[in-house]
């Protein structure tokens, strides 16, 4: 077959909603954008147990914190799910790692926000997660394989993840008046980075369009955004606390949520690094992977000396 | 950094991939895959990957070099001997509506 013909028949497959496996073939870039996309989200996974690591000692009751310990936990298993469908596309686990130590590579920009109080175990559960699964759930039909059955064990956790952040925002808005502070604080300092996370607006996005003709992407930034808001904007009015965007208002023709300007210069200048905790954040990542060094290195000695002795025994 | 790096490259734990059964009398199904050291690190593993809410009742593990697997691109002729032979499914037979248990 001419690589023309290989490109018909890649496309064909696509238009059917037929699914891409590693061993079929494949345009370069395509390979290369789900690498990024699917390292990414595995390097969100496993970052965004730093925020949420730093509550676990504190967390305020015995049955708090073995449900913050269960998701964190998830959030490494995650990770795993992600680099390993990274894996069949023909990178290495170091090779993804390396980009992850190094800078190179990005992950999402909301954990590079620091956990300041108790209430932002919750903010994240309900918000961070939220618009993860937001993101998550369409990618459960995503074209690669791989990246499409990882997704759809990830969502099937990721529920309990929100629905016990959206529970510690109720138990502070139905406490005390302090509680009640506390909850819209972290309200005030999650929301726009929250909707943040969808990524730049649609004319600002380079590679939708072309993520979307390869049905990697199912809906565009916005669409999810848009949805996100719409829901989040009702569950707010339970818990009784007020989304800090004094344009947010029920838009009756478009049947959605009108909402205020996005700062995208806080964005980009966290996404370049800058962000209140983006150092301390990879800093935590490159001290793990030195520290676990030898632990690493001892079980490849064990196995091999195991292996020895086992045939030597024979 | 660089050093531990480069000295762990060499060394990368091999990869597996992992079947569990999730309840008796079904088969081992592919889950997913993992690195680990060998064997019996490769089942702990899988066990805190792949089952944290119950999902199994045993696990396989199969060092990830160790399958073959078909290519795609053969698929055609590789499946063609099953195509002609409509005769292998019960349908296939018409037999009359007052015939019963069968």
């Amino acid at each position: 077959m001419t690589v023309h013909s290989f490109e018909q028949h890649f496309q064909d497959k696509l238009d059917r909603e037929q699914q891409i496996e590693p061993q079929d073939w494949m345009p370069e870039e395509y390979r290369k954008t789900l690498i990024r996309q699917i390292s990414q989200h595995a390097h969100s996974e496993i970052v965004g147990m730093l925020p949420e690591g730093n509550w676990i000692t504190r967390a305020p009751s015995l049955r708090r914190k073995a449900v913050l310990l269960a998701k964190v936990q998830d959030e490494g298993g995650h990770g795993l799910y992600l680099y390993s469908a990274a894996e069949t596309l023909g990178v290495s686990r170091d090779e993804l790692l390396d980009q992850l130590h190094s800078g190179k590579a990005k992950y999402s920009s909301i954990f590079n926000y620091p956990t300041l109080t108790w209430a932002d175990m919750g903010a994240i559960g309900w918000l961070v997660d939220g618009a993860a699964i937001m993101n998550q759930v369409p990618l459960c039909r995503t074209s690669y394989g791989p990246y499409a059955r990882a997704m759809v064990r990830v969502c099937k956790e990721e529920s309990f993840h929100q629905r016990q952040g959206y529970e510690i925002m109720l138990t502070l808005s139905n406490g005390t008046a302090i509680q009640k502070k506390m909850a819209q604080d972290a309200l005030n300092r999650w929301w726009w980075p929250s909707i943040m996370m969808f990524g730049p607006s649609d004319d600002n996005s380079p590679h939708t369009a072309q993520s979307m003709a390869w049905r990697i992407k199912r809906f565009t930034n916005d669409e999810l955004r848009q949805k996100f808001i719409d829901v989040t904007v009702e569950q707010t009015k339970i818990l009784g606390l007020t989304i800090p965007d004094k344009d947010l208002k029920w838009n009756e023709e478009r049947g959605h949520f009108d909402f205020g300007a996005i700062n995208w210069d806080e964005f980009w200048n966290v996404v370049k690094g800058n962000g209140p905790c983006n150092k301390e954040r990879l800093e935590a990542r490159q001290k793990a992977s030195e520290e676990g060094a030898w632990v690493r290195d001892a079980a490849v000695a064990y196995a091999n000396k195991r292996k020895q002795r086992a045939a030597s025994a024979a | 950094m660089s050093q531990t790096t480069e000295k762990n490259k060499n060394m990368e734990w091999p990869l597996w991939e992992v079947f569990i059964r999730s309840k008796a009398g079904l088969d081992h199904k592919h889950v997913g895959s993992l690195h680990a050291a060998d064997a019996q690190m490769a089942i702990e593993n899988a066990r805190d990957v792949y089952t944290r809410r119950n999902e199994g009742i045993s696990i396989w593990v199969v060092e990830s070099k160790n399958i073959h697997a078909s290519n795609p691109e053969d698929a055609a002729s590789l499946f063609d001997p099953a195509n002609d032979k409509i005769y292998r499914h019960p349908t296939f037979y018409n037999l009359p509506d007052a015939l019963k248990h069968m």
